[in-house]
């Protein structure tokens, strides 16, 4: 590895910044330690001194019954290499962070996020608003000692279950029944649901006399709200619009309606509960959403799975790869205005890879396949045989069909080619991953930058594109299907005999206590899986750095200047899935 | 020239629009030259057009056809009882509570009974009740009952008209002979006699020895 790869030490950063930064030594934690006071200079030193201009993952962890709270966040290099942990310890009473936006602005919902589930405020952040609960929500549901409406016990398996299986449902234990606390002084009869005033007073606005379009006929501004349920934003979505004309003055993306706090249902499951509801998150993407969850425990356990759960771990995650590009692009192309043919005949070859993973895993969809230290089971007779003639027959051939009916359609390139345009520079401050970032000209791959698995061992190449508009996320997609592709076809061909799972299948697995970060580089971007655990059955942190949430961030960007029916594309272009976004 | 790109699109349209009646065609002749039972309704016409080599129309028609099912196809559990010489019934699940714990939505309640005699517990539980509702169907019970006794069933189309009785299953709804399964997972189940057959002969003779 060269110096450009390796994370500083502890003793370059002191000698940076003298007496702000302390190792993080509790036992099975790495990073390090900084002082809250001096956050911003350390941040803005990393960025600009030692490279790190990547801001992963911001997050918070609540230590309760320990009067202290935690932001932990992780730093990369877009050239690669590993991370830079680094931690802020505040008070839980009164827990209050410089925020990090003004340095990384990719931190933004992430920020955001923190404040809602957790409580922490972010000094100096531009628009700290709730961003999954809606505003007036009472508490901030992440913390230890909040409890949800169905609140059972801290931890399953709950002990009512069995040997003494009394059997009621669970709908009947009503949400305004005794189960539900109220804030003091709270009335459900009389309550006026607070207004979006606070988004809406958000929004920047032409000022006044300097109508915008310089068009000799003068403009009025609209607010306009796009969603949450439209056609074309993918699922429950809304983006609130300023309009000068047809012009986008500004944009911010309202979220949280498919909000069902994953993480807190994390945080009471076993370890293994956990991975059927990974599956939830990215839908069109479970078997990197279970890769991503087994590796962050997996690093936990210091176990690693046998050579052909690798490869067939490999295999599964490439082909979800084709089918969330085949979907992306079918979508966009419906967002565009070409009816469902091109995502018909996309959804075709999805429909071929989704019945190899119906007959690997049980389902179609929510796949579940992957364990801790190997997978589910092995592959059954005669899919070897598909996956081969699916990998180096049919989906080569599809990919280049759908290459040609629609890359050089003069439509698409019409609506596609300088619109929606992310430069390379913002890109990476508004930490975009995936796609979204490839085609804004930075060839940051987790695959490449910080291999994981077996990935060392495959040739593929990471396509770049120079314009980051909507037409270059578009080909990266073709270009990745086709680097998929080359991956699968040495992986079919490598594949070994022998066991899938390393040690015995338990239903509860011992995991050692500490903190452990898996990510890798799911179809939407880097989707990443920060677990703590403290040596018990449950997790005490789970937390997901979902790709979806993070690059709407930069969906902002992206649309203002252009025109509103241009919002729907660029949206589609940055390939959301609302499963992953809300959480 | 503008507008080529456009033509080269219809050209795919075509191409597949085209496929389909040729398609049609191919699985007509064969059908009336007495060599395949045709494109529809047919089993082994419905592995070709859902294959690698699959040509035209890719929808099935539902509920008239339907995919088949791969034997690791999971929706929703069952419990396996045997059947002995008598014609009794026997729960292979002996209440261990295994299944109720791995569960990641907890919709499984066991009730273990105890032998009023001695108060040891009762091996078959008294009732068994899976909150259908809230099942995930993510196959997580069967694979770890260490008796065999809880397996995922193929069977999904059980929509109700009335949600707010009869989606809770008792033992009675939920139970199925080792028939049943045999032929639902034939591998799965040949599989698991193996390993039976293999533990009990292992076992017969540490006892011979001994």
């Amino acid at each position: 590895m060269t110096e450009a790869t390796l994370a500083p030490s502890l003793e370059q950063l002191d000698i940076r910044f003298p007496g702000a930064v302390s190792a993080d030594t509790r036992p099975g934690y790495s990073g390090y330690i900084v002082a809250p006071d001096r956050l911003t200079a350390f941040a803005q030193g990393l960025r600009d001194d030692l490279g790190y201009d990547y801001l992963s993952s911001v997050t918070a962890v609540d230590y309760f019954p320990d009067a202290r709270m935690e932001v932990v966040y992780h730093a990369y290099r877009t050239q690669g290499g590993p991370a830079v942990v680094f931690k802020v310890q505040v008070p839980r009473d009164e827990p209050q962070v410089d925020s990090l936006v003004p340095i990384y602005p990719g931190a933004d919902f992430q920020e955001r996020e923190a404040w809602d589930l957790f409580g922490i405020h972010f000094r100096g952040h531009p628009d700290l608003r709730r961003i999954l609960m809606w505003e007036g929500f009472a508490g901030h549901p992440m913390r230890k000692d909040w409890h949800e409406a169905y609140f059972e016990e801290d931890n399953k398996p709950y002990k009512n279950r069995w040997p003494e299986g009394k059997v009621y449902r669970i709908e009947d234990k009503v949400p305004f029944g005794h189960n539900v606390s109220y804030p003091p002084s709270f009335t459900p009869e009389g309550w006026v649901p607070e207004t979006d005033a606070a988004l809406y007073a958000g929004l920047s606005r032409v000022p006044e006399g300097e109508g915008g379009n310089g068009h000799a006929m003068g403009t009025d501004q609209l607010v306009v709200n796009l969603g949450p349920q439209h056609p074309s934003t993918h699922g429950v979505f809304r983006m609130v619009v300023t309009l000068d004309g047809e012009t986008i003055v500004d944009l911010k993306p309202v979220m949280g309606y498919l909000h069902r706090n994953h993480e807190k249902i994390g945080e009471r499951n076993t370890f293994l509960m956990n991975m059927p509801f990974t599956d939830r998150l990215d839908y069109f993407c479970s078997m990197g959403n279970n890769f991503g969850y087994a590796l962050a425990v997996e690093k936990l356990m210091g176990i690693r799975p046998p050579e052909r759960a690798e490869y067939i771990r490999v295999i599964m995650a490439e082909l979800t790869r084709i089918v969330n590009h085949m979907s992306a692009i079918g979508f966009l192309l419906n967002d565009l205005g070409a009816f469902f043919t091109p995502l018909i005949y996309a959804f075709g070859e999805r429909e071929l890879i989704l019945d190899i993973f119906e007959a690997v895993s049980g389902s179609r969809i929510m796949c579940n396949y992957f364990r801790f230290g190997g997978l589910a089971r092995d592959l059954p007779e005669g899919i070897q045989q598909k996956i081969h003639d699916l990998v180096f027959e049919r989906l080569p051939r599809q990919v280049e069909e759908i290459n040609t009916f629609l890359t050089e359609n003069e439509i698409v390139r019409n609506r596609c080619i300088g619109v929606g345009v992310l430069p390379r520079e913002r890109a990476i401050a508004l930490s975009a991953a995936g796609p979204v970032l490839r085609a804004s000209g930075v060839a940051y791959d987790v695959r490449r930058a910080e291999p994981y698995s077996i990935y060392d061992r495959f040739e593929f190449d990471v396509p770049t594109r120079p314009n980051g508009d909507i037409y270059d996320r578009y080909l990266i997609r073709i270009e990745e299907m086709r680097q998929s592709l080359r991956i699968l076809q040495q992986a079919v061909r490598d594949l070994p005999a022998g066991e899938i799972q390393t040690g015995k299948a338990q239903y509860q697995v011992r995991v050692p206590a500490g903190e452990s970060y898996g990510r890798v580089e799911n179809p939407k971007g880097e989707l990443g899986f920060y677990v703590i655990s403290t040596g018990k059955p449950n997790p005490w942190r789970y937390h997901v750095r979902a790709p979806s949430f993070i690059n709407l961030t930069s969906l902002g960007t992206m649309s203002k200047g252009y025109k509103v029916a241009d919002v729907v594309s660029t949206l589609g272009s940055v390939d959301i899935v609302l499963g992953e976004v809300d959480r | 020239m503008y507008g080529i790109g456009i033509l080269k699109g219809l050209g795919v349209t075509l191409k597949h629009f085209v496929a389909t009646y040729v398609d049609d065609l191919r699985w007509f002749l064969d059908r009336i030259s007495g060599r395949s039972g045709g494109r529809y309704f047919n089993d082994k016409s419905m592995a070709v057009r859902q294959g690698a080599k699959a040509r035209g129309v890719f929808t099935v028609q539902y509920p008239e056809e339907k995919l088949p099912t791969p034997e690791e196809f999971r929706f929703l559990p069952f419990l396996v009882y045997e059947v002995d010489e008598q014609g009794h019934a026997h729960d292979r699940c002996t209440s261990c509570g295994i299944c109720a714990k791995v569960c990641p939505p907890q919709c499984i309640w066991i009730e273990r009974s105890n032998d009023p005699a001695t108060g040891r517990p009762v091996p078959e539980p008294v009732e068994f009740y899976i909150d259908v509702d809230i099942c995930m169907n993510c196959g997580l019970c069967a694979e770890y009952c260490p008796f065999d006794a809880i397996k995922m069933d193929h069977v999904f189309e059980l929509a109700t008209f009335d949600r707010m009785n009869h989606h809770i299953f008792n033992k009675e709804r939920l139970s199925r002979p080792v028939s049943y399964y045999a032929s639902i997972r034939p591998t799965n189940y040949a599989r698991e006699e193996e390993a039976r057959a293999a533990k009990e002969a292992a076992k017969a003779a540490k006892a011979e020895t001994a």
